[in-house]
């Protein structure tokens, strides 16, 4: 099975720059700066379906078009690599394990779309991430793959990692603009699209790092090859954080549209042989799907988004049948909480009530309107805010009363969970 | 004729306007509507008369779509799109109401109130409260959220600042205060701390604003919806009850207020939004230090004695108005017609002016006026009289929006120019190119997202040679703009100036030892200037108030047309004026050569006219400057003065010379609102009114006239003009009139530059900048465009001439002196405010090296000697100095700064060398001999007094 990413790798001893160059790393780009035009690049990459690995799904390469030809000023790409999704690490494995496939996938995108310089924003947390890629960068500086006329052509372009502090909402790539301009980390109103005022007010274009990492390979291999590892519309193989209640958490690198249940497999199943309950397919702020839904689904956009969720980020997180879900979407809702942003009032308000309503049904002091309110709380915030981060809180309650409604009602009820072994099972109120 | 009352709440049209040749046409509920492209669907709405819930939008400020009120729907679009923003499109269909908004707005008021005190009884905002308007507009009825222990209910208030409270209870983070803080003052003092429900909004890193880079200019407190942010005096007396537009009577930006009033009671200014000065915005002395109008020092009923060392005697005014006129007819009796004269004052109105100096013309009968630009600005009005043929500066203030490289000289605009010098930091944030020649280190600097491109940290007292070393760069490098000058300059006075300028003394590099400025600076700064697009000078009394002011001004008007850089958009030459009417006391008349408008008492036409309007015959001789008014006062040939509205004991250098000529007159007539350290010499004090008790005009620094109206009558009973014309028909020259407006009108008759001012075209234009005439009935925002108001431009030779006043081993130190951000000139209003709080005291700031040489710690009391005299101030140790010299304000009458300051003065125009005297600093431990005398003197001149003036009653 073919690996775009984790490929070849061999834990912490395979990263640096000779071992990615013994695997085929740089052909790309010499190839691309050899015999390729920037419009042929981002041809290729639209041929591959290359869809954001970051959440959103959007097709890269006509993300790529997005940006002005013909702009006599500085163009920037700009990495987003501050995972912070809960349930999602692959981009620090990414950067961990193969950091120059990264840098040259940034490098190719600078030469398709004319900018010369590109910014990696790496999460606040993974300290020894943002070092590992600090050396990359020098190798690649010092092979000259970053800097003036790379390879001998006529196109310059360098790259600069940045860490932020652990902020969720700097994953919000207009946030993450802020931060990286050194202001406070909140999204910018669209339009207009960073394609037009990025970075500094310049175009720019941001892509999450395993769709930058994806596209070494494309260039090499072809689009239509990486296509073809996938299924139409959803080209190309996708990294899974597979967490939760499985024997072997972990990420795994497989052909978008593998069923769930091979997925599964890989990852040892559910843990002590429990039976699955439930599924978040795409990171915690994506509607969760009941267990024996998702057994049936394959992971690949079109399938979930189907079955009322989203793929998102690929972080899947398994939960058995001893689950508490009243308990999971109190911590979700927490987590929302804490990291939202403050600036709009939907949001900044709108996150701690569904925190203290749920908070309260979960230590059995819930009320008999609370449900409702929740779910119109929810409305109030969906869709009603500048960024996704306010849909990201809303959207698991949602999904969670949905499929779940009579352990929640349970709860305001009898002030006890449903749950058989769960924390809540005796009675506290 | 005068403005109707205004409602105290402004219209707000939730976003700026945006200029565009293009317009879009769409449909909001159902309405046509055409709009500048660019303008949101919010300030379309609103424009056609449809209001949108907002509460994080103002016009003000640029959109923010925070709080989510403003949602709308657009045919053909999926969500809800803020209406702030979102740009109008042509086509559009936009629905400002509907069940899922009415829904929707309703969830985010629930949301907002269920974190916010329901204490709106009680609440100073309460009727001007955005949040409880919008509640009431989007129907919320209940909310659903039981009250809990984590809001900010119990938040602390910060009351540290003097004029407002800051109540993070009440805050619902719109981020306007944060967002005014930056887009309009551009101090970047606020933040919202804290992430998410955590925010609030934190001055500095969480401190006290009082202890936070704050500089009470206000404008978050004028953004503030609710009671977050709230005046101590509306806290005090409530809401107002109606507005009057004036404007402001500090410095020569003049900045357009409302006078938010209840009965007669000012309960708060705010800046107009209409004042074309300012749009908007203030600063902490015109926004929140009038509370002097009222104070108890204000004299409120006239005195006469006979003697200074006599007991003030309360008196009726017919009586001191008696008094006074047979004074001074008695004095012209004795000692001839020259013996007396008149000070006219920068601080009153136009009208006040012109007719205290007509009163000087016709009724004394001689040309002994005077004024205080005597002092500050003169050497402006030469200079650029000289070159330009017009004795003001060039442009709007709104103009520098379309500068590439603003040279700043002697001038510190976010201290004396405050709102000027954010409309700067503004452009400047913009990418605006920056040079500025100043011994100081002044905030201009380097602030938040700017940085000069060059700093000329000249020696004082070498403006000219530095000018001169600039221009010896342009010329000898081919940056001249020849096909300007070739076009619009008198080509003889250019080929002898540059003649000049190329002399090798000239260059860089032979002025680096007279500078003390590295050539290679001065030729990139000349370069930039000279090459970097449209290119502004601004300039203050760092200029003018020099042995050379009036050659520095004209060089920097050589300067300007060498590189092209007059007659348009983002260019210029632009005296920043020190006091609210500068320019106006100027233009009125004032100086003792010239009639209003500027034209010689000797040119006949414009005497006959002067005495066929007046109905007597006029002298053709220039009367008395100041500083001759003390030289003949003490050679006894001049016995009388009336003097309006000018401290001039505390504000004219060196005090021991202005206090041995006034005690020497006969009669000293003073016309203020307070005792100020004149009066103290007085025979005769007539009380004045301040800005808030008359009617008049002011113009500002850019040649706008704006309206001045009363809103409280006149505290002693009579307006300033009013007392000039019972004082002139007691001398028995009769005057007419019954309102302000009838003297512009007669202005308006005499002066060509002001035919076409009356109050009815200020009341419908709002202001309007002079010339203002048939050929442009609504004024002239830009000078010189097509051609010198003289014609051709004339260049003239500036040699440079180094001061007299020079350092050596006993004076090794160079004195410059200048004025605060929260203090203004002599400190007689501000001082009598909760200013007090932000400085109180002059200090002396000295380089760390000069100050470690002379064993002195920052806070050690120190004695300043000069050749003049000696004083004592507070040290305050500073890398804002230069080594060599030093630099203190004159706002405090106990530190007698101009007790040190010389008698040197400019050649043209006697302005005062306020800026460099040569001094020694040394550590001491008791006041000077000065402040002794004068602390003495003022006890006495207080005993006087009494029965103070709180005792009396208005006669």
């Amino acid at each position: 099975m073919t690996q775009v990413i984790l490929g070849g790798l061999d834990g912490n001893r395979t990263w640096r720059l000779a071992d990615y160059v013994a695997r085929g790393g740089y052909e790309a780009l010499r190839k691309a700066l050899s015999g390729m035009t920037p419009e042929q690049v981002i041809e290729e990459v639209k041929k591959s379906s290359l869809r954001g690995r970051g959440g959103a799904g959007f097709p890269t390469g006509l993300k790529w078009t997005f940006m002005p030809r013909n702009y006599s000023g500085d163009k920037y790409v700009v990495c987003n690599s501050d995972e912070g999704e809960p349930g999602t690490f692959k981009d620090r494995d990414i950067l961990r394990y193969n950091p120059h496939a990264l840098i040259e996938g940034m490098i190719l995108a600078g030469y398709a779309m004319g900018a010369t310089r590109g910014y990696n924003y790496i999460h606040g947390e993974i300290w020894s991430v943002y070092e590992r890629c600090e050396e990359a960068v020098q190798e690649a500086r010092d092979a000259g793959f970053l800097g003036q006329n790379i390879l001998g052509s006529e196109f310059s372009f360098d790259l600069f990692n940045h860490h932020g502090y652990g902020a969720y909402i700097c994953g919000e790539e207009t946030a993450l603009l802020e931060s990286l301009e050194g202001k406070k980390g909140q999204p910018r109103y669209k339009p207009p699209f960073p394609a037009t005022y990025g970075l500094y007010g310049k175009p720019t274009t941001i892509n999450n790092t395993e769709t930058f990492a994806s596209v070494p390979w494309i260039i090499r291999h072809g689009g239509q090859a990486f296509l073809e590892l996938g299924k139409p519309n959803n080209g190309g193989t996708k990294i899974f954080s597979v967490s939760g209640h499985v024997s072997r958490p972990g990420n795994y690198e497989v052909p978008l549209g593998t069923p769930f249940a091979k997925l599964l497999e890989m990852a040892g199943g559910v843990r002590g042989g429990r039976k699955i309950k439930a599924v978040i397919p795409g990171g915690s702020s994506m509607p969760v799907l009941p267990g024996d839904v998702m057994m049936q689904l394959d992971m690949d956009y079109d399938s979930i988004s189907k079955a009322g969720s989203m793929l998102g980020s690929g972080a899947v997180i398994v939960m058995d049948e001893t689950t508490c879900m009243v308990r999971a979407l109190e911590r979700l809702s927490w987590f929302y909480h804490e990291e939202s942003c403050g600036q709009c009032t939907p949001c900044r308000e709108g996150t701690g009530w569904l925190y203290r309503v749920i908070h309260r049904m979960e230590h059995g002091q819930g009320r008999a309107e609370d449900l409702d309110l929740l779910l119109s709380l929810s409305d109030n915030i969906q869709g009603r805010t500048i960024c996704a981060l306010g849909d990201a809180a809303a959207m698991p309650v949602r999904s969670f009363v949905n499929h779940f409604r009579a352990e929640f009602e349970h709860h305001v009820t009898h002030k006890r969970c449903l749950v058989e072994g769960s924390a809540r099972q005796e009675k506290v109120a | 004729m005068d403005m109707p009352f205004l409602s105290p709440h402004d219209t707000d049209l939730g976003t700026p306007e945006k200029i565009s040749d293009q317009q879009v046409s769409l449909h909001i509920d159902g309405h046509p509507v055409t709009v500048p492209r660019g303008t949101s669907l919010m300030r379309a709405a609103a424009l056609t008369g449809l209001s949108i819930p907002k509460l994080c939008a103002t016009d003000t400020l640029e959109p923010f779509g925070s709080c989510r009120l403003c949602l709308v729907e657009i045919e053909g679009r999926k969500g809800f799109p803020a209406s702030c923003t979102t740009p109008a499109e042509e086509g559009m269909v936009v629905r400002t109401q509907s069940t899922q908004l009415a829904q929707l707005r309703r969830g985010v008021m629930e949301l907002y109130i269920s974190d916010h005190p329901l204490d709106c009884l009680t609440c100073a905002s309460n009727g001007d409260c955005e949040l409880q308007d919008m509640a009431g507009a989007v129907g919320l009825r209940e909310v659903r959220y039981p009250s809990i222990e984590h809001h900010h209910l119990t938040a602390q208030k910060d009351d540290s600042n003097p004029y407002f409270v800051y109540d993070p209870s009440k805050c619902i983070v719109c981020n306007r205060c944060v967002r005014a803080c930056e887009e309009i003052q551009g101090t970047f003092a606020l933040t919202l701390s804290g992430r998410g429900f955590s925010s609030r909004v934190s001055p500095g890193e969480s401190q006290p604003f009082m202890a936070s880079e704050c500089v009470s200019c206000g404008a978050c407190v004028d953004a503030c919806p609710t009671a977050t942010l709230v005046e101590k005096s509306i806290l005090e007396a409530g809401q107002p009850e109606y507005s009057v537009v004036t404007t402001c009577a500090y410095c020569g930006v003049g900045c357009g207020f409302k006078a938010d009033m209840k009965g007669t009671e000012v309960v708060r200014m705010t800046p107009w939004k209409g004042g074309k000065a300012n749009e908007g915005h203030a600063c902490v002395k015109g926004r929140f230090a009038w509370g002097y109008a009222t104070h108890k020092d204000r004299i409120l009923t006239p005195m006469i004695r006979k003697h200074i060392t006599d007991p003030w005697q309360v008196v009726s005014w017919e009586e001191a108005i008696q008094y006074a006129a047979s004074e001074f007819r008695r004095i012209q009796g004795t000692y001839g017609r020259d013996a007396v004269g008149g000070i006219t004052s920068s601080r009153c109105t136009n009208e006040e002016t012109y007719l205290a100096q007509k009163m000087v013309r016709a009724a004394f009968g001689n040309n002994n006026v005077d004024t205080c630009a005597r002092v500050c600005h003169s050497p402006t009005g030469y200079g650029l009289g000289m070159t330009y043929g017009t004795s003001a500066g060039t442009q709007t203030f709104k103009s520098v929006e379309h500068s590439d490289v603003i040279l700043i000289i002697g001038a510190n605009p976010t201290d004396a120019h405050p709102v000027f010098g954010s409309r700067l930091k503004k452009r400047l944030r913009e990418g605006a190119r920056l040079i500025i020649i100043d011994p100081r280190r002044i905030d201009l600097v380097q602030g938040p997202h700017f940085k000069a491109d060059y700093l000329l940290q000249l020696r004082p007292g070498t403006n000219v040679a530095i000018i001169n070393a600039i221009a010896h760069v342009i010329v000898t490098e081919g940056l001249v703009a020849s096909d300007f000058v070739n076009t619009r300059c008198d080509m003889e006075s250019f080929q002898a100036w540059k003649a000049f300028v190329v002399q090798p003394h000239n260059s860089p590099e032979a002025m680096e030892p007279v500078t003390g400025v590295p050539a290679t600076q001065v030729r990139e700064a000349a370069r930039l200037y000279a090459t970097g697009g449209n290119a502004a000078i601004y300039y203050g009394l760092g200029v003018t108030e020099h042995a050379q002011g009036s050659t520095m001004v004209i060089g920097i008007a050589n300067l300007a047309m060498v590189t092209g850089n007059i007659g348009k958009e983002g260019v210029g030459v632009n005296p920043l004026r020190g006091q609210n009417n500068v320019q106006g006391s100027c233009d009125m008349g004032s100086f003792p050569h010239e009639y209003p408008g500027y034209r010689h008492v000797s040119d006949d036409a414009t005497r006959h006219s002067f005495e066929s309007a007046w109905g007597l015959p006029l002298r053709k001789e220039p009367g008395l400057r100041i500083p001759n008014m003390f030289e003949a006062a003490l050679d006894g040939s001049f016995r009388g003065l009336y003097c309006q509205g000018e401290d001039i004991v505390q504000s004219d250098p060196n005090t021991q010379h202005v206090i041995a000529a006034l005690s020497s007159l006969e009669c000293l007539v003073v016309q203020d609102i307070f005792l100020n350290e004149t009066a103290k010499y007085a025979h005769v004090f007539l009380p004045g009114s301040s800005f808030l008790e008359k009617d008049g005009t002011f113009t500002n620094a850019e040649r706008r006239i704006s309206r001045v109206r009363k809103v409280m009558p006149p505290k002693g009973g009579m307006s300033d003009w009013e007392v000039t014309v019972a004082l002139s028909n007691a001398l028995g020259y009769p005057m007419h009139y019954s309102h302000p407006s009838e003297i512009m009108d007669e202005i308006a008759r005499l002066t060509p530059t002001f035919s076409g001012v009356s109050y009815d075209l200020l009341d419908r234009l709002g202001s309007v900048q002079w010339p203002c005439d048939d050929q442009n009935p609504e004024g002239t925002p830009l000078m010189h465009v097509g051609s010198f108001v003289r014609g051709l431009g004339q260049f003239m030779i500036t040699q440079y001439v180094p001061t007299d006043e020079k350092v050596t081993p006993k004076f090794p130190l160079l004195l410059t002196t200048g004025r605060i951000l929260s203090q203004y000139n002599v400190g007689a209003q501000t001082r009598r405010t909760a200013n007090m709080a932000f400085h109180s005291e002059d200090r002396l700031d000295i380089h760390p090296h000069d100050a470690e040489d002379r064993g002195i710690l920052d806070g050690d009391w120190v004695g300043v000697s000069s050749r003049s005299g000696n004083t004592v101030l507070r040290a305050h140790v500073s890398e804002r100095m230069s080594p060599g010299v030093v630099y203190t304000t004159f706002h405090f009458p106990e530190s007698g700064s101009n007790v040190i300051t010389t008698d040197n003065s400019d050649w043209a125009t006697n302005c005062p060398e306020y800026k460099v005297t040569a001094v020694q600093v040394t550590r001491v431990r008791q006041m000077s001999d000065w402040q002794k005398y004068h602390q003495q003197f003022d006890e006495m001149q207080q005993h006087l007094l009494r029965p103070g003036p709180e005792q009396m009653t208005p006669s």
